[in-house]
């Protein structure tokens, strides 16, 4: 069965005009994603992941190429389509997290669906609430971003990248901040997440996080230097298991 | 976003920072309340002397003896030069342009009235003053000049008096009262006046024939305090004032250039030394307000513009998430009008309780206009709008990353 396309781009370039300098950070990168992959961007600090990352959740715009996501036209769109994009198609998770600080878990993952006129409070509600229930934080839905620690928060941030269906997840180097317990437990729900059909696309500089995704991208310079299926593939609840037991008293004691 | 859920996201948006909209707010509430509060004792005193001009009579002129001073050194020429009856006569027969004139004494004594005692200023006059001050009688009757010139021991009382001395509602016609030990028949209540626009009680007054105050309350002097003369009309207060100097430099043999020892002041040079006074507070005032409102301008714009980095990045992840420019906009733009409203409306509150305060506890003459609490509250809508509008405009045209990354 052929697979759709969800992301294809061909010769995307992106130049930062410093002014003095010019930083070619992307020099002509051509990528397919299909639909339920998930696919791993590796590669050195400053090779241009985080870069493409951004002009594929639409956050930032190419300097040149040509990028269609879900068959439409992304280089023909307006600031206000653009916006509607992001809102309908895309799921996006920062390294940061960036969550509204002083705001419940449940209203951040509620946060995208504000923006989409067609959802009424109660469908709101209980969508955000689904997502939470998805990343395993159901309990946690009253709770503040400063009352959880960096993987509940990174969670949360799932679950809003979750909540509005989209077509695809990204999520630039969602570990980054995160000890090896936490950040398996974060691989544990973007697998189970695309076990569900969703199509991931996530950045990291970690081999070992890499090794769960079915394909690695690996940049360097700006442009796509190999692209390999990735063999013995790590399921992370496995994983999880063999993490010897002690990790599990310091978790405790971060989230207290 | 709808207007209900844009409504909702940005209250809570205010309730989430409170310390940030408390102190953006308290930046509107003190310009605003100053400004009104300013405003309210700069009209106030303009008021009072307005209300002066009236209570007094713009006809009204005053003679005192002695000379009038010129920086802070009495003019030498006669000092030992008084006004006596004669002169008050004099003015009466031969200026054409007075209409009323009658001499004052005035004494302030302790008056005894069964067990009740107060202590009150005593008028000595002739009845032309009621005339001149346009004084009713509201119960009883005036004394006449007769009584004026024999030093009649009869009195009328003013509302404080009577309450003082009978209680309210007691009619003291006829009844004795003891100035000074001196025993004195109530023969009439005066109309009462109210505050004066100095804020005295123009009630707490007695009035008795001129000569009875000078015999028995001033150790029987013949020498005048002050007379009071009301011109037959506003326009001829100059031309009476004109009149009675040179009758007056006539009869104490005063030269034309020197200075007589004796002040004759018109009411309209009295208003106009006040209004003067009161012009320079006026514009103090103002001054004042208007600093208070630039400065709590200021504190509005610094808090706007403080809070822009975490905003411009809640801007940039809202974006990512979905929100368009306009829906960036309008949050913000109605954050900004709550803010501004909310602050605006306790700054007027505060603004005219404390005007209130001012009047109650100081006694100050206030007036809260309209104009100034419509000055202050658009001053500061127009400013904190402005401040938190303007830093979201230029967030809400970045790219979402941008927006994201700003420090
Ligand atoms: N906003 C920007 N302005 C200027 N240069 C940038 C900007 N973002 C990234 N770069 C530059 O582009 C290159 C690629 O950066 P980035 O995509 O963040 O790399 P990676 O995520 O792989 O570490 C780097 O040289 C970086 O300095
Ligand atoms: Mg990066």
């Amino acid at each position: 069965m052929e697979k759709k396309k969800i992301i294809s781009v061909h010769g995307i370039t992106k130049v930062f005009d410093m002014g003095a300098v010019k930083v070619h950070a992307l020099r002509g990168v051509d990528l397919d994603i299909y639909e339920g992959e998930f696919t791993a961007i590796m590669g050195p600090s400053g090779s241009g992941k985080s870069t493409f990352m951004n002009i594929l959740g639409c956050l930032d715009l190419p300097t040149s190429g040509d990028y269609f996501l879900d068959g439409v036209d992304v280089r023909t769109l307006t600031r206000d389509q653009l916006a509607h994009l992001r809102n309908r198609k895309i799921g996006f998770v920062f390294q940061t997290f960036n969550l509204l600080a002083r705001t419940s878990a449940l209203e951040n993952v509620e946060l995208p669906l504000f923006y989409n006129r067609e959802i009424r409070k109660k469908e709101r509600l209980e969508r955000a609430m689904e997502s939470l229930k998805m990343v395993g934080l159901e309990r946690w839905a009253d709770h503040l971003p400063n009352q959880l620690s960096g993987g509940q928060q990174q969670r949360v941030a799932i679950a809003r990248a979750l909540v509005n269906n989209p077509v695809i997840m990204l999520a630039d180097e969602p570990t980054g901040n995160l000890d090896t317990r936490t950040s398996f437990e974060v691989m544990e729900i973007f697998q189970n997440l695309n076990n569900r059909g969703i199509t991931i696309g996530l950045v990291t500089h970690e081999a070992d996080i890499s090794k769960f995704a079915y394909r690695n991208v690996i940049f360097r310079d700006g442009r796509i230097h190999q692209e390999i299926a990735v063999k013995n593939r790590k399921i992370a609840t496995d994983e999880l298991a063999k993490l010897p037991a002690e990790d599990d008293f310091i978790e405790e004691q971060e989230v207290l | 976003m709808n207007y209900l859920n844009l409504f909702i996201v940005a209250i809570r948006s205010l309730f989430k920072n409170k310390v940030r909209t408390f102190l953006t707010m308290l930046g509107i509430i003190i310009g605003v309340a100053s400004v009104i509060a300013m405003l309210a004792i700069g009209q106030g005193s303009r008021d009072s002397i307005e209300r002066q001009i009236q209570e007094m009579g713009s006809n009204v002129i005053m003679i005192f003896p002695g000379a009038s001073y010129r920086g802070g050194v009495a003019s030498a020429a006669g000092t030992a030069v008084s006004l006596e009856m004669d002169d008050v006569n004099a003015i009466r027969d031969e200026c054409p342009s007075v209409k009323y004139i009658s001499p004052v004494a005035r004494a302030s004594a302790q008056v005894i009235a069964g067990a009740n005692n107060w202590n009150t200023q005593i008028y000595g006059i002739y009845p032309e003053y009621f005339d001149i001050r346009s004084l009713k009688v509201e119960n009883g009757e005036l004394f006449n000049d007769a009584d004026a010139r024999r030093g009649t021991k009869v009195c009328l009382l003013g509302k404080t008096v009577v309450d003082n001395l009978f209680g309210e509602d007691v009619d003291p016609v006829g009844m004795k009262i003891r100035i000074r030990n001196v025993p004195f028949r109530v023969i009439g209540v005066v109309q009462p006046k109210g505050q004066s626009g100095m804020g005295s009680d123009q009630d707490d007054v007695i009035y008795a024939p001129f000569n009875t105050v000078q015999r028995r309350l001033r150790g029987a002097t013949t020498k005048i305090q002050q007379i009071y003369i009301s011109a037959i009309s506003e326009e001829y207060s100059s031309k009476a004032q004109e009149e009675i100097d040179q009758l007056l430099r006539q009869r104490k043999h005063v030269a034309q250039n020197d200075d007589p020892p004796y002040r004759i002041r018109t009411q309209q040079e009295i208003l106009r030394m006040l209004t003067s006074t009161s012009q320079t507070m006026i514009v103090l005032l103002a001054s004042i307000a208007g600093i208070s409102l630039i400065v709590g301008g200021i504190g509005i714009m610094n808090i706007m513009l403080v809070s822009v980095t975490e905003r411009t990045r809640e801007i940039g992840l809202r974006m990512a998430v979905g929100a368009r420019g306009r829906d960036i906009l309008r949050q913000f733009l109605l954050e900004a009008v709550l803010l501004s409203l909310l602050g605006g409306l306790m700054g007027i509150a505060l603004g005219i309780f404390s005007s209130r305060m001012f009047v109650s506890l100081l006694n100050w003459p206030v007036t809260v206009t309209s104009y100034s609490v419509f000055l202050a509250f658009l001053f500061s809508t127009i400013v904190g709008v402005f401040f938190g509008w303007y830093p979201a405009r230029k967030a809400a045209r970045l790219i979402p990353m941008d927006a994201l990354r700003y420090e």
